[in-house]
């Protein structure tokens, strides 16, 4: 985010590090600084915001939250015992599954699948999706027409999830990196035409017509004076599609065409537990819960932001 | 407005063309062989595999394939065979598509009812408890993933997966499963128009010449903001019969979405191809449908 900020003039940055506070208060502030502010004051910001640190640091050490192993099941747990809500973080609290795993300890060790995937696949999506929608919004004419008109309209027209599902089956051996690459292959279409509509605005700006007629080469006017002044609404798409994304790597996993069993995802135990929904309903309940949360914690900060950019929304 | 479509029409044309290429191509890649696959565990005789590989076409390079498959649908309407079974694709399609429709038609039904209601409810008290409560209910259902709640409806509630006969009552509780997600948009989308629209000058106008409130909000509101819940709700009939491979694997319903995800699983190319082509030509007429009501509903708008 903050590389975004260096959009505004240097001159007025220089000048902004120069005035007194008081003073610095009242001045107008960028599109990025006022965002801020607004979404410092936005308790779904603040909320979604620490849910989503609190995801990165369990999908970044997940020995801290639980001792217990993901992997060996000891059958000595039977799935049927009830989980032991009273004792917190241990390997009983959210009881067992059917080959006598903790289930704690499966969605503690869960959580780097889904938020690798996320991650990985809105970053690909933006820029493949922001090269393509850039290159035909500034362009125009014929490259509009195809990299617009026919390229994007034809990925577009492809149901997302079905052709995501078409893409793996091709996959023996599943990992996070084919599933990744599997929902990019499809997904960049929706950033593609955000960015497109956002550079046909920006490109009849004056600063734009002024870089040109002083000589600018075409990449510095795209990446220097159109990219940053395009990626307000880029950035709200691309936040949201991350819980998107998430969810639909956990449907694939539970359709049995996302990750593959040795690999721990919620999607693969949701879909684990479904055979014992009548009997161990813990099995697949906690899992969900979980993969709700980051979902939903996700689209919060999306809309937040979205929220905060848009000044017709306040 | 007829040039409008017209040109329309023709533009559909190479991408209707580039999608079915594309998805041809797509399953083309997967690996494994359904002419191998005819014979299960015994080894086949490799002449035997050749004519029957000659006889489907699949002999040929991907692109006489291509072009023999376009043609065939485009000359005879004709989408192939099954490999497996030897049906026509055509056949499958004719038993499973009306399942699916019913099913996405009730789905359909559902949010428009309940979405625009709840929207309506929620523009009309924006930024009250009544919004907020609508709010975050939408919040959560777009959070809850379609097969999870399919699930945990199918495991807390004894609803049972859906019988043979595929009766309409009984596509009830899976159409508010496939319709929940556009549910929580069409919610989401009327109430944001509603607000807006709440605030326009032809409002004030109206309320200033006396005009009674059913009116002001049942004709001057109503047709302003329904505009983009329109757009939403056209392009969204394909997209139900698209998510409808997650609802009908949940709930075991044989329709398109259920055999487009048997023949994923079981390396079906012929039938893939051809249902899948039938979504991106759903897909593509809702398209220019909603484009050309939008002309119908907003007097501003005119296609030379």
């Amino acid at each position: 985010m903050p590389d975004m900020t260096k959009t505004a003039p240097e001159a007025e940055a220089i000048e902004d590090a120069l005035a007194p506070p008081a003073v610095k208060a009242e001045k107008a502030r960028s599109l990025w600084g006022d965002a801020w502010a607004d979404l410092r004051r936005n308790p779904y910001f603040v909320v979604s915001s620490v849910l989503i640190l609190v995801l990165l640091v369990i999908a970044a050490f997940p020995g801290w939250f639980t001792s217990a192993s993901p992997t060996t099941g000891d059958l000595v747990h039977h799935y049927l015992g009830k989980p032991e809500l009273s004792k917190v973080g241990s390997a009983e609290w959210l009881g067992y599954d059917v080959q006598g795993r903790s289930v704690y300890a499966r969605l503690i060790h869960g959580t780097r699948a889904s938020i690798i995937v996320g991650i990985s696949v809105t970053l690909l999506v933006t820029v493949i999706g922001g090269l393509i929608g850039m290159i035909a919004g500034y362009f125009g004419g014929w490259i509009d027409a195809l990299l617009s008109g026919f390229i994007t309209n034809v990925f577009f027209g492809i149901p997302f999830l079905l052709g995501s599902m078409v893409v793996l089956q091709s996959f023996t051996s599943r990992s996070v990196w084919v599933v990744s690459l599997a929902l990019a292959f499809l997904g960049w279409t929706q950033i593609a035409r955000v960015m497109r509509g956002a550079v046909l605005t920006i490109k009849q700006a004056d600063y734009v017509h002024a870089a040109k007629a002083l000589g600018a080469s075409t990449s510095r006017i795209l990446f220097r004076h159109i990219l940053p002044n395009a990626m307000a609404p880029v950035i709200v798409v691309a936040t949201i599609s991350l819980g998107v994304f998430i969810s639909a790597e956990a449907t694939l996993s539970y359709l049995g065409l996302g990750l593959s069993s040795p690999a721990i995802s919620w999607g693969v135990d949701i879909s684990g537990g479904i055979a014992q929904i009548r009997t161990a309903q813990h099995i697949m309940l906690y899992p969900s819960i979980m993969l709700s949360i980051t979902v939903l914690a996700f689209i919060m900060l999306g809309e937040a932001v979205r929220n905060a950019l848009d000044p017709k929304m306040r | 407005m007829g040039r409008y479509v017209a040109r329309r029409l023709l533009q559909m044309i190479p991408v209707f063309l580039g999608t079915t290429l594309l998805i041809f191509l797509m399953v083309y890649s997967l690996p494994g062989d359904p002419v191998a696959a005819l014979f299960g565990d015994k080894a086949a005789d490799p002449t035997t595999v050749a004519k029957i590989r000659h006889d489907l076409g699949l002999d040929h390079s991907i692109w006489r394939q291509y072009w023999d498959y376009m043609s065939g649908i485009v000359l005879h309407f004709d989408f192939g065979n099954q490999i497996a079974s030897g049906r026509p694709v055509t056949d499958i399609l004719s038993s499973a598509f009306p399942v699916t429709l019913r099913l996405a038609g009730l789905a359909f039904v559902f949010e428009v009812v309940v979405g625009i209601g709840l929207g309506i409810m929620a523009g009309m008290r924006a930024g009250r408890l009544a919004d907020n409560a609508i709010l975050i209910f939408t919040l959560l259902i777009i959070s809850v993933p379609v097969f999870v709640i399919g699930n945990i409806l199918i495991g807390t509630f004894g609803v049972n997966a859906v019988s043979l006969d595929e009766n309409t009552s009984e596509l009830i509780v899976p159409a508010m499963v496939l319709g929940s997600l556009s549910l929580a948009y069409v919610v989401r989308l009327t109430r944001t128009s509603m607000a807006e629209n709440l605030r326009a000058d032809y409002m004030r106008t109206a309320i200033a010449k006396g005009l009674p409130r059913r009116r002001v909000v049942g004709v001057h509101l109503m047709r302003n903001s329904l505009i983009p819940v329109v757009t939403f709700l056209g392009t969204d009939l394909g997209a139900l019969m698209g998510g409808a491979v997650v609802t009908e694997s949940i709930f075991n319903i044989h329709g398109v979405g259920g055999t487009i995800y048997e023949s994923i699983v079981r390396r079906e190319g012929t039938t893939l191809v051809g249902l899948v082509t039938i979504l991106v030509l759903v897909y593509l007429v809702m398209a220019l449908l909603v484009d050309l009501l939008y002309a119908v509903l907003d007097p501003r708008i005119r296609y030379a």
